[in-house]
């Protein structure tokens, strides 16, 4: 059983890094820890426990920009920018209960780490769009920044993409500076039922090409759901228009307080339904491909579930634990992801889309640069 | 500015140089007579210029990496060109470098609007994408204002942006994918139609790399459906402080414009004068706010927009009409600079960025230094995301004067770094303001960012001389050293 080093600021943690480097000892490095059965299992010789940097450092609401200690908890975060009525545009999602955990155990640099996003990843992004800057230790232990807290930065290489979405594989961030929007007054969701995958996935890219600027569009069992985010007066106004696009399709509607709801669940993975032991997957594929994905592993699965998010390019599989995982990458034009599955079946499966031998060596290399030792979470996404 | 040495080993092997690259671009795409040379010699940093060793106009991917391959094995530096408007040097020619241009990838190769993306060439101009999709309602959102000459490959090395990045993002946020040439002759695709591919985002890292990383031979863009409208606001104010107040007001409100331009009185004289947009010219400082979406959006907007402006002084408030003054509203800003070249001999224009609410400050002091340095300045800025861009007037035929304009120019971006803003915004650093790196960054920040490039481009070959102040070789970048007396273990809190 792996000790645990729980810094308490900047300095202790570069001093943890600098003892493992000199130590040769490996670090599994977390936030609060909500997220360890997420990718490869891994053996470390020490937790380094991120969750003693906590708190925020600068709150801009007229710049746009929160700046927090890497192991603040998501929750303090949204309840910080919900009191300006603002947000993370992205759209975080709490994957803690799909994965039998309580809700709001996260921090937000775990997010950034797995460069999650829900619904609204469509039209606003992901967490790797929104992260500004960071300062944080390499595997040399040197403490560097990168980015910074304007919008607009050009300055150097962008490696604030390249920590967003790491895993903690690169470097053990201090602090992060992260955007933040106005959060909408109203939303609004149309619901339209009846359609058959293939037809809602059409309907879900003609909404998303319309003028009508959808923020959502999932198609859940029999539903299709597109979402409308906004001033009041624009709200109604592409509502109407998104229901004269769909005319003779039977459809209803929520109001805001259902559509928050409706989403919230979206975006946590709720509708899927899955069995308890059963693995999800999360697949990412070209939006219009998303029905014939779906449609090829229910082949060869009859009993596999799933549903489409992100128009169609975003699907939420559960397949039974013993099924052969291998059809979920077979002939699939994007990336699968095993977000919920026994330690035995992810030692077994790869978590992660494997890379093209020119691109896992380029990987390699860029690992290195940053951690030449291999210190940070060895192999949780190799 | 300072570039590095020739090294005399190439320029001796040039003909054998020539010789390898015309065996593998036939015909006319290796350009090695010097009349031939000279449209390359520079990029819209005109300031600053050199001749290519040689310039290759490789047509296919094959050809890119046999060239790279080529320059790798012979240890040749290369430049790569998109179509040359970097306003940073990024594509400066470097006398013992190939400049290796793209502008025969112009092809449009797939347009896509059910998955809303197109694939195209690197050299397809910024423009040539919207045009190619238009007719059915879409567009390609970044839109720099050398849109219609610049290349998308150059757009991807720059990350470049416009007037509309505070609401639809800068070039990284509209990119679904890539497929680019290493150093080493290795292609690679990243991404595709889909969204965050998996692996580390070297996407988003290429992506503003100044050209140093790779060649992207390929780019998988975003597309966005046209608003339905879009209406400019021209709000005339007696202070800049009371424009940059109400920047931040409408920003606090909620209300995120898909553009906010300001003015100050001597940039909204010389537009006015060139175009005759119809500004206010006693107004301190200007803003345009464009505000675009369904119609009633667009009107409710506006008129909450007006009620600010109102309640921050504003003495003008006009409202475009139609589409036709919404467009002359905003052809004095974008005509501010050769409106500002019409009044001075040469002007430098930089490129910070820096927290909105510092604005006010930051323009202050800087018309102290104009006074120091006995040089005009003029602001154009793009005010939503505080990405400034001060024009220092000078005349180059006066060495002194030029001196002082670098000197001020600095000054300028120190000042923005020392408020908590960055050296560039969107123009890049290059060779322009690569001396001032260290100014925002501490040489154990630079060392990893070098230490990136050398994952790539180990020999360094790639785009010599730009972004990096000092070079450091990899080989001693990736010692690590580790102290021969173990630390002990440290004391904090453990489990």
């Amino acid at each position: 059983m792996a000790g645990t080093i729980k810094p308490r600021d900047a300095k202790e943690l570069r001093q943890a890094v600098e003892w493992a480097l000199s130590d040769g000892a490996t670090l599994d490095v977390r936030g609060s820890g909500s997220k360890t059965d997420l990718g490869k299992p891994m053996r470390c010789d020490q937790v380094l426990d991120l969750s003693g940097l906590s708190g925020i450092v600068d709150y801009a609401p007229e710049e746009l920009v929160v700046t927090l200690r890497a192991g603040t908890p998501m929750r303090e975060v949204e309840a910080l920018l919900a009191q300006r009525n603002q947000m993370l545009a992205f759209e975080p999602p709490d994957l803690g209960p799909l994965r039998g955990r309580s809700a709001g155990e996260g921090t937000l640099l775990g997010t950034i780490m797995g460069n999650f996003a829900g619904p609204r990843r469509l039209s606003a992004g992901a967490a790797r769009d929104h992260l500004l800057g960071f300062s944080g230790i390499n595997g040399r232990g040197e403490a560097f920044k990168s980015g910074g807290r304007v919008m607009k930065n050009v300055t150097g290489y962008d490696l604030s993409k390249l920590l967003a979405g790491s895993w903690g594989t690169l470097a053990v961030l201090d602090e992060v500076s992260v955007k933040v929007l106005p959060a909408p007054d109203q939303t609004r969701t149309l619901l339209l039922h009846g359609l058959e995958d293939e037809a809602a996935v059409t309907a879900m890219c003609a909404a998303m090409g319309s003028p009508h600027e959808v923020s959502g569009a999932a198609h859940v069992g029999e539903r299709t759901a597109l979402r409308v985010e906004g001033v009041a007066p624009s709200v109604e106004a592409r509502i109407e228009g998104l229901r004269t696009l769909f005319q003779g399709t039977k459809m209803d509607e929520l109001g805001t307080l259902e559509s928050r709801a409706f989403w919230r669940e979206v975006r946590d993975v709720v509708p899927l339904g899955a069995d308890p032991d059963d693995a999800i997957w999360r697949i990412s594929c070209a939006p219009t491909d998303g029905a014939a994905v779906v449609a090829r592993i229910k082949a060869g699965q009859p009993s596999a579930k799933a549903f489409y998010d992100w128009s169609g390019g975003l699907i939420w599989l559960a397949l039974p634990m013993r099924a052969d995982h291998a059809l979920v990458r077979a002939g699939l034009a994007g990336h699968a992801t095993l977000i919920r599955a026994p330690e035995i079946v992810r030692a077994a499966v790869p978590v992660f889309q494997p890379l093209s031998p020119a691109l896992a060596a380029l990987s390699a290399r860029v690992k290195e640069s940053f951690d030449p030792k291999g210190l940070f979470n060895p192999g949780r996404i190799g | 500015m300072q570039m590095p040495p020739l090294d005399p080993d190439i320029l001796r092997r040039r003909g054998e140089i020539v010789a390898a690259l015309k065996a593998i671009v036939p015909g006319e795409g290796v350009i090695d007579e010097t009349d031939g040379m000279r449209p390359y010699e520079c990029d819209a940093l005109s300031a600053y210029r050199q001749m290519p060793l040689v310039v290759v106009l490789p047509e296919t991917v094959a050809q890119v990496s046999a060239i790279l391959r080529y320059c790798q094995d012979h240890k040749v530096k290369v430049v790569p060109r998109g179509a040359g408007t970097s306003l940073s040097g990024g594509s400066m020619p470097v006398g013992d470098a190939i400049l290796l241009g793209m502008a025969k990838f112009n092809r449009i190769l797939e347009v896509d609007t059910a998955n809303r993306c197109a694939r195209v060439q690197p050299g397809v101009t910024n423009l040539g994408v919207t045009d190619a999709v238009q007719h059915e309602g879409f567009y390609y959102a970044p839109d720099p204002s050398s849109q219609i000459a610049c290349s998308i490959g150059g757009n991807v090395a720059e990350n470049s942006g416009g007037v509309h990045c505070l609401k639809y993002g800068l070039t990284t946020n509209n990119l679904l994918g890539i497929e680019m040439v290493l150093m080493n002759g290795e292609v690679m695709r990243l991404g595709g139609k889909h969204l965050d591919a998996g692996g580390y985002d070297l996407l988003g890292l290429m992506t503003g790399s100044e050209g140093l990383l790779g060649v992207v031979t390929e780019v998988t863009v975003r597309l966005l459906r046209k608003p339905s409208t879009a209406r400019a606001v021209l709000l005339g104010f007696p202070t800049e402080a009371g424009a940059a107040d109400c920047v931040a007001a409408v920003i606090a409100s909620g209300i995120i414009p898909g553009g906010m331009e300001m003015m100050d009185k001597d940039a909204v004289q010389c537009a006015e004068n060139f175009v005759g947009a119809g500004y206010p010219l006693d107004a301190e400082g200007l803003l345009i706010v464009e505000l675009d979406g369904p119609p009633v959006e667009v009107d409710y907007l506006v008129a909450r927009v007006e009620e600010i402006a109102r309640g921050r002084g504003a003495t003008t408030c006009r409202v475009s009409r139609d589409e036709q003054e919404r467009v002359l509203f905003w052809a004095g800003r974008k005509a501010a600079f050769p409106a500002v070249g019409q009044i001075t001999p040469d002007y430098m224009c930089l490129d910070g960025s820096v927290p909105r609410g510092r604005l006010v400050e930051v323009l202050g002091e800087m018309r102290q230094m104009s006074k120091t340095y006995g040089l005009r300045v003029v602001n154009v800025f793009h005010a939503g995301d505080g990405n400034l861009h001060p024009l220092i007037l000078f005349d180059a035929n006066d060495p002194d004067e030029l001196h002082r304009a670098e000197q001020f120019g600095a000054d300028i971006l120190r000042l923005c770094v020392r408020v908590g803003g960055v050296l560039t915004g969107e123009h890049g650093v290059g060779i322009e303001k690569r001396d001032l790196m260290n100014v925002q960054f501490t040489d154990t920040d630079l060392d990893q960012q070098m230490r990136v490039k050398c994952a790539f481009d180990p020999d360094h070959l790639l785009n010599p001389g730009k972004v990096f102040p000092k070079l450091r070789r990899c080989a001693e970048l990736g010692r690590v050293v580790v102290h021969d007396n173990k630390i002990p273990f440290p004391d904090i809190p453990r489990f």
